[in-house]
């Protein structure tokens, strides 16, 4: 249903590729662009349409609400209080008086407009540099109204791509392990949700115990460990059918999936006799392949992006460690030497950084490093947290974090996270239920 | 978003009850329970007849097996011999001290290295099966080193 959307996307002017605004995310970003998302002017018969179609009093300022929070979660812009706005969101996204947002400090405007189309929701929005008196980028694209939380999502990647000069990862999804009911008895079902938290579904039951989903690159796919009928095996499901199958006619336990990047591979733990290798099993002719082979435990494969490499995690030397090798299963070569033991390395899609969680001193850590284990950088200490996963474009880490019990064994609870991989703007993202084993989806709209 | 809150609360008081009746009968002392940091005490072990102990205990990232896990499964192997109709599945676990996938494999490697002490007692493959559950199914759910022990374990289920 998601995906059966339409949008048109045109530009209405080219964007000018003028030196204004620019956004540094390469560091901890501890002055936010100050940015004033004004309300999307809407007239009144789209507002009374809309309102009947979708329940929402004002959708224009429905959607900068959406603008709004996705750019201050992001840690890397400060949208201004509505209430110092002076200029009227229908004029302002016609001529901005510069020297009325001046004032309020606004350094970037974002203005737009909402209209009812032939049933449809037709959506312009305007970035313009306050200081310098421009607009920086116009854009107008057309949809049905159901997706109008996307509509939010998909202008704030564009304003974050041109303030910052790098995709945005708004209009994305996660994939997740809801979780409910004492540690010893964890109730586990499949959920997704928008990557701000809304459009919350739930994909299983909760019948069986299920971990470690991750998506397809190509976005309609989920692999996953279940526990159905009490065999641990790696699924595939397609989220908008719900159809499910077994990946592979394996004997004995497989888990730890996930895609290579085309798509067009899993790859996956196979345990048997007490020895984890990993293996790959290509989707379209159902050919396993084996690509370790060694009798410790080989776990946690992540593809590079160019799908030329493996990373994964053994214990080979006695201690779980991180390891790269070629997708053939050739040149195996450590990469981890730090104090303490490291697991869940994944590669970041820039290709140039492997995130890990890393375990010293009854501390756990999420952490990166170079592909060739140089630079390593802890980004987060806790009592329990692992399981990173990217943003699209590399620049954030969503993982969970598990609390201490209390002497009684009471207060457990599982959440889901955010960081930069500045280290900065760590953040709780809010799920309805507790949360595990994040996976971020790649852009929805490009 | 009230309705969840609510929810929520339900299950802090189903989960406080649950922990305060484990505590009522569980009074004991805590030391004497760990040799290194295997567990030796009894609190959380069942019987699959009498005198037949259901589980073993684990050290930290370890598969080994210790002198009392080995009497364990002799006396285990012993009873599956008398009792050639029952099948088993060892279930392997891991405590909450490392990350999920490792201890999936962990559990899987513990489970076995029962299951092959188990065959060279003459019990056949084809009675016992294996499987993981990682640190998924702690029997408690304390975060100290103690309840760790208890979680380090492979236990022995009768499949049939």
């Amino acid at each position: 249903m998601l995906f059966r959307y339409l949008l048109i996307l045109l530009v209405l002017l080219p964007i000018k590729a003028f030196a204004l605004i620019e956004v540094d995310i390469t560091r901890g970003n501890l002055n936010p662009l100050p940015v004033a998302v004004s309300p999307l002017a809407i007239d009144k018969s789209s507002k009374e349409n809309f309102k009947k179609i979708l329940k929402k009093e004002n959708l224009g300022s429905e959607i900068s609400m959406i603008v709004e929070n996705n750019l201050k979660q992001s840690g890397l812009f400060n949208p201004l209080n509505k209430d110092a706005f002076l200029q009227e969101p229908d004029i302002a996204n016609l001529k901005p008086r510069f020297e009325d947002w001046n004032l309020i400090k606004a350094q970037a405007l974002v203005t737009g407009k909402v209209t009812f189309v032939d049933e449809k929701l037709r959506v312009e929005f305007r970035l313009w540099d306050v200081l310098a008196g421009k607009e920086m980028m116009a854009l107008a694209f057309t949809t049905v109204p159901s997706n109008w939380r996307r509509v939010g999502h998909i202008i704030t990647d564009k304003v974050y791509e041109r303030l910052t000069g790098e995709k945005g990862y708004f209009d994305t999804r996660i994939i997740y392990i809801s979780e409910k009911g004492p540690k010893t008895n964890r109730i586990k079902k499949l959920a997704i949700m928008d990557q701000d938290g809304f459009n919350n579904k739930y994909l299983t039951l909760g019948n069986e115990l299920v971990l470690t989903p991750r998506f397809s690159p190509t976005n309609q796919m989920v692999t996953y460990l279940s526990y159905f009928k009490n065999l641990p095996r790696v699924y595939l499901l397609d989220i908008e059918t719900g159809m499910q199958e077994v990946v592979g006619d394996f004997p004995g336990m497989t888990f730890a999936p996930r895609f290579s990047p085309d798509g067009k591979k899993i790859i996956m733990s196979f345990a048997k006799d007490g020895n984890s290798d990993i293996y790959t099993m290509d989707l379209e002719n159902r050919i396993v392949e084996r690509i370790s082979n060694h009798p410790s435990i080989d776990t946690s494969p992540s593809y590079s992006p160019d799908g030329k490499y493996i990373t994964f995690n053994s214990d080979r030397s006695g201690y779980q460690q991180i390891y790269i090798m070629k997708s053939n299963g050739k040149n195996v070569k450590r990469i981890s030497f730090g104090n303490g033991l490291y697991g869940t390395p994944v590669w970041s899609p820039r290709g140039d950084l492997i995130a890990f969680t890393k375990l010293h001193k009854g501390k756990f850590y999420i952490g990166v490093m170079r592909t060739d284990g140089t630079g390593e950088r802890l980004l987060t200490e806790n009592y329990y947290q692992e399981a990173p996963s990217w943003s699209p474009n590399g620049r954030v880490l969503i993982f969970y974090r598990e609390t201490k019990t209390n002497a009684k064994g009471e207060g457990f609870s599982a959440k889901l996270w955010s960081i930069d991989l500045t280290g900065y703007n760590e953040k709780m993202v809010e799920t309805e239920t507790d949360a595990s084993d994040p996976s971020w989806s790649s852009l929805l709209s490009n | 978003m009230k309705l969840s809150k609510t929810l929520k609360n339900g299950f802090l008081i189903l989960v406080s009850c649950l922990i305060l009746t484990a505590c009522a009968t569980k009074k004991t002392e805590t030391t004497g329970q760990l040799q290194g940091d295997v567990y030796t005490g009894s609190d959380s072990v069942e019987y699959l007849a009498s005198g037949v102990p259901d589980r073993v205990f684990f050290a930290t990232n370890e598969i080994v097996l210790t002198t009392a896990s080995r009497e364990t499964l002799r006396k285990q192997a012993t009873w599956l011999r008398k009792n050639s109709d029952i099948n088993v599945v060892l279930e392997g676990h891991a405590d909450e001290r490392g990350t999920r996938e490792y201890n999936l494999a962990l559990g899987e490697r513990r489970a076995n290295s029962a299951k092959d002490y188990l065959m060279t007692y003459g019990i056949s493959s084809d009675r016992i099966s294996v499987l993981s559950y990682g640190k998924e199914k702690p029997v408690d759910s304390g975060s100290n080193p103690l309840a760790w022990s208890k979680n380090r374990r492979s236990v022995t289920v009768k499949a049939n």
